[in-house]
């Protein structure tokens, strides 16, 4: 389970947000929502263990998630405002790295993202939405139990939203645990919703 | 680690073309050197080890600033910390991958480069068994620089003025080796000087990169 405890962050001199607390059980999800600036993606990454709080805790299992922040970026599969794709490497191979830290196949991770057919493709080939599908991919390679999205249907199509919908759908299934920072509706039942305001 | 150089490699491999570009920028300054100074070989033998020192330090140091500059810039660095790898390993695997990409190749063409400028032939030995632990040091330096500086506006220029008094004890101790090899003396306590610092580099340059990197992605 993830938890965090009072959770502050200070960006230059500017308070961000303060004092956040929730939690995310096993097959759980947590949907962030506020306005531009207020802090979401921030959140993401504290809870990546990329950034450090100004005060609060992130909790793994009740212990400190990021006293030793490598072995915590292995329990995270992130996806953030950038897709971090190589336009010079295939399709394939841009799944290649997190496919061999996961030790799954790539095939069927391209196949729940819907693109199989364009496996050989350079990634610069590809339209904006079909990046962000494959980033996508990319998150749905890894063995992480915690998945961390940043705004997953930028730029995607209503058949790749629905996709999107079956695949954290069955990483919840499998207990997975999703954080989705988004501005429009999600397909994700039963979430929670934290509405970051202003401090 | 494996996985993080695989990927290094593949990129380099399909940026050929960056990756020629320090090799071609090595022979290119190498070849026009002898149209400034002139063609006599007495003078051309004796400064051989120094251009072809001065020349490989330069190439090496063309493409630094994009080592991490370019992962910075479209996430992927984000996706490097969280892969379970320390930031020292990710660093390690990135000095590796520079030194394969770019170290090794220049150390190789150094010895041709070398024949052209019509070094004595005493020196080979001393010039390319300094450029061995030479080569390294100078991708650990650059390695610990690039991270130092990433995220950083006007990176490239605050690169060189960061690496280049680092790399200055390896330039002296790397010609001074092959300049005692090519007047009849011994080049074993230079070479011994540049395996030290090899010693004291390899486990802190990845170190310091590696808290450089994570101090970049907050």
């Amino acid at each position: 389970m993830l938890r965090a405890e009072g959770l502050t962050a200070i960006r230059g001199e500017r308070l961000v947000f303060r004092d956040l607390s929730f939690s995310v059980p096993k097959g759980g999800a947590l949907i962030l929502a506020g306005r531009n600036g207020a802090g979401k993606s921030t959140l993401l990454r504290l809870l990546a263990g990329l950034a450090r709080p100004d005060m609060g805790r992130v909790l793994w299992e009740e212990t400190d998630a990021l006293a030793d922040r490598a072995a915590h970026g292995r329990r995270v599969a992130l996806l953030g405002h950038q897709d971090a794709l190589k336009p010079g490497l295939t399709v394939t191979e841009n799944l290649a790295f997190v496919a061999r830290l996961s030790g799954r196949k790539i095939r069927p991770a391209l196949e729940a993202a819907g693109l199989e057919e364009l496996a050989d493709l350079p990634a610069r080939m590809l339209s904006a939405g079909q990046k962000r599908r494959l980033a996508l991919a990319r998150v749905a390679l890894s063995s992480a139990p915690l998945w961390l999205l940043d705004e997953p249907t930028l730029g995607l199509d209503d058949a790749a939203v629905e996709r999107l919908g079956k695949l954290l759908t069955r990483h919840r299934d499998h207990g997975g645990m999703i954080v989705a920072a988004t501005h429009i509706a999600l397909p994700l039942p039963g979430a929670e919703s934290l509405r970051l305001l202003p401090p | 680690m494996i996985a993080i150089l695989t990927r290094e490699l593949r990129l380099s491999v399909r940026h050929g073309a960056d990756t020629l570009a320090s090799l071609l920028f090595f022979f290119l300054i190498v070849s026009l050197i002898p149209f400034a100074i002139g063609p006599a070989p007495e003078t051309l033998g004796r400064m051989a080890p120094g251009i072809i020192w001065v020349s490989a330090l330069l190439s090496a140091f063309l493409s630094l600033d994009r080592l991490f500059g370019a992962d910075f810039e479209d996430g992927s660095l984000d996706q490097l910390l969280l892969s379970g790898v320390s930031g020292m390993g990710i660093a390690a695997a990135k000095t590796l991958a520079h030194w394969l990409v770019t170290g090794l190749p220049l150390l190789i063409a150094a010895a041709p480069l070398a024949a052209m400028l019509r070094m004595p032939e005493d020196a080979y030995p001393a010039l390319l068994m300094g450029l061995l632990p030479g080569t390294a040091l100078l991708s650990l330096f650059g390695t610990a620089g690039a991270a130092i500086v990433v995220g950083a506006r006007r990176a490239g220029m605050l690169l060189p003025l960061l690496v280049l008094p680092l790399a200055m004890p390896v330039l002296i101790f790397g010609v001074a080796a092959a300049d005692a090899a090519a007047t009849g003396m011994s080049p074993r306590p230079h070479l011994l000087l540049l395996a030290a610092l090899l010693c004291a580099a390899a486990p802190l340059c990845p170190l310091a990169a590696g808290i450089a990197l994570r101090g970049a992605s907050e």
